[in-house]
């Protein structure tokens, strides 16, 4: 049977296959038909909120990025790479272009692991391609956008990031709807491939709505020497997001590191995690959650796996129940499987402390003033080798959420 | 500047100050003795109006205004300012942030903390992982960025090295106006266990608080003395009692 043939025929057997983690999804309840758009130059995009999606990290304008990635509902509306050595596309015309790409879908994500993953298989809807060829570095991040538009729609998409050897990609992909009313569903697979020496960020800003529910699927393998981080921030409410992206360090020194920064208002359930098997001497993995909850439902979870000698691993996942209430529920684990592997977590939900307040109050901060600077301060955690304008980006995620907090 | 008058303090129930009556003038400088335990601390967070101190009776003036009823920041605000003992970690707040969160008068912050040898910690997260003479330090250059009025120290040379003792005590220095001779302004009131922050700071006065009340004042050198040679006994049965 050729592969192709296989890889759908276990798509459909996992048609109803619940995923691991989450609330289930009844699928049939959305709809995969939405109104098909043409590609357009960026300053001809009007089909999109900009500023719902300006704070999600992407910028319309294409201004201070290597390349922008834009789809709506089931269609590429643009994608061009703005620097050489770098492709922007969507996935379907990579396929179309490349025939190698065939050998790198479903191979860091199981199109059977559940009926998400089954779903983006038998319901294709296209995606990003974003590849840095070997030694290219990106200048500015790529931008890509995944956007909801249509009510009740289901959106199925299956994304390949490649880095080539000694390359480097800086990625920030945002996602937002088109209105906060909107209900609807994002399926989003996501296959990173970090070659030898080479390094990707990828950060990933979800500015979704109440009625939005998300099931990311994503897998990263790491080469000998390569850089993978990943950086999630979710500041806005959602019905249901769950996702447990895996990274396997293969190669010698690999690196993972993961950070995410949450906020669950009221009604949202965020079930939010990451895995990382360490098979190779040397690899490393840092997993650093923050999330706070002001009356929704945070689940913090985070595996690391070590497979062999002279690993070393960190997880730390901190949570912050403030006014509103709420439930945070961490879950670290760690699974040593031979000796000599050095992996260790720490882990804390609590409230902000009073004495803390107290202090800032002492230097003439209001209460309310205190409150958001203790908040501010939890929820900046230190993101190491990501270019200023990223790094700016999420700074300005986190202060704009701040506004909605207190 | 500061006038404390009759005021009794408790924390859930029990009484830790009484009666404390004190009076503080604009630039003067007043070291607070006392044994470990015997109020110290909790008079200086009472007067920043910290913590569950409740207020039983009595009052507390500054610059002429009842503040008894105000909050932290509101006392902050008009001129008072506190070095805490044990200060907490706030994670993700960088010292060089705290400063430009508080300044006033247009402080810059590196060159805050030069003087107290401390720009390498101003990318650092406030208190985290600082050592004793390292909190002395973040402590007074947020003082210094907040320039205020009345400067309430607590055991300000405890945990610091001999190496950095003239630096904080020369920082106090300045904080307090102590090298200006005419139209000093700043007051400050300094909490010692051990004295020997009096080797680097010089005060006007110095006060002995014993059994929850103040009882004595007078020369901050002589009442040094007298309690390394007869303890702070002596100053229950001493003439010069603040009443």
């Amino acid at each position: 049977m050729p592969e192709r043939a296989e890889v759908r025929k276990k798509a459909e057997a996992a048609r109803q296959k619940p995923g691991k983690f989450g609330p289930d999804i009844e699928l049939s309840e959305y709809t995969l038909e939405a109104p098909a758009y043409e590609p357009r130059p960026l300053a001809e995009i009007d089909l999109v909120d900009r500023e719902r999606l300006l704070s999600a990290g992407v910028d319309v304008s294409g201004e201070g990025r290597s390349g922008s990635f834009i789809q709506v509902d089931k269609s590429v509306i643009h994608a061009s790479p703005t620097q050489e050595g770098i492709e922007v596309t969507s996935t379907r015309a990579a396929l179309e272009t490349y025939d190698w790409l065939e050998e790198y879908l479903w191979q860091v994500v199981s199109v059977d692991a559940d009926k998400y993953t089954a779903s983006a298989e038998l319901n294709f809807q296209d995606g990003y391609f974003i590849r840095a060829l070997p030694g290219a570095r990106t200048v500015f991040p790529v931008q890509a956008c995944l956007y909801l538009k249509e009510a009740d729609i289901s959106q199925n998409v299956h994304n390949i990031i490649i880095a080539e050897e000694g390359s480097e990609l800086h990625i920030i992909t945002g996602c937002a709807t088109d209105s906060p009313e909107l209900r609807g569903l994002h399926v989003g697979i996501s296959e990173f491939y970090v070659k030898k020496n080479a390094k990707i960020s990828f950060s990933m800003i979800h500015n979704w709505a109440p009625k939005i529910s998300v099931r990311p699927r994503s897998g990263i393998r790491v080469e000998e020497g390569g850089v993978f981080l990943n950086n999630f921030i979710c500041l806005h409410p959602v019905e249901t997001l769950q996702l447990f992206p895996a990274a396997f360090l293969v190669g010698e020194g690999a690196t993972a590191r993961f950070n995410s920064v949450m906020m669950a208002p009221e009604g949202s359930h965020m079930d939010v995690g990451s895995k990382a098997v360490l098979s190779a001497p040397g690899t490393r993995c840092e997993m650093i959650a923050r999330s706070i909850t002001t009356g929704g439902e945070v689940i913090n979870r985070g595996l690391l796996i070590g497979e062999v000698a002279g690993v070393k691993a960190h997880l730390e996942c901190r949570g912050m129940i403030l006014k509103g209430g709420g439930r945070i529920y961490a879950i670290p684990e760690l699974d040593g499987k031979v000796e000599g592997v050095d992996m260790s977590h720490e882990a804390a939900v609590g409230k902000i402390a009073r004495d803390e307040v107290e202090y800032l109050m002492a230097r003439g901060l209001s209460e309310d003033e205190a409150v958001a600077t203790i908040v501010r301060g939890f929820m900046n955690v230190d993101i190491e080798g990501l270019p200023p304008v990223l790094a700016e980006q999420i700074e300005q995620a986190i202060e704009l959420s701040q506004q909605s907090l207190l | 500047m500061l006038e404390i008058e009759d005021l009794t303090v408790s924390i859930e129930g029990n009484r830790l100050l009484t009666d404390i009556n004190l009076r503080i003038e604009d630039g003067e400088t007043r070291m607070l003795f006392g044994e470990n335990g015997s109020g110290k601390t909790s008079l200086l967070m009472a007067i920043m109006g910290l913590g569950d101190y409740q207020v039983e009776s009595g009052r507390i003036r500054f610059k002429g205004e009842d503040i008894t009823g105000l909050t932290p920041d509101e006392r902050a605000r008009r001129g008072i300012g506190i070095m805490f003992q044990r200060p907490p970690t706030i994670r993700g707040l960088k010292v060089k942030d705290m400063l430009e969160i508080i300044q006033r008068n247009g402080k810059d912050a590196e060159e805050l903390a030069a003087q107290v040898n401390f720009t390498e910690f101003l990318e650092r997260d406030i208190n985290a992982g600082f050592s004793g003479g390292e909190i002395k330090r973040a402590e007074l250059l947020q003082l210094m960025a907040q320039d205020p009025d009345l400067v309430l120290l607590d055991e300000p040379e405890s945990g610091v090295d001999l190496v950095n003792l003239d630096v904080v005590g020369n920082a106090i220095g300045r904080l307090l106006q102590r090298d200006v001779h005419r139209g000093r302004s700043k007051s400050g009131l300094i909490i010692t266990h051990s004295g020997y922050i009096l080797d680097y700071v010089e005060a006007d006065k110095g006060c002995v608080l014993v059994n929850e009340t103040i009882w004595c004042t007078g020369n901050p050198h002589e009442i040094m003395k007298g309690i390394r040679e007869h303890g702070y006994e002596e100053c229950l049965t001493c003439q010069r009692e603040l009443k």
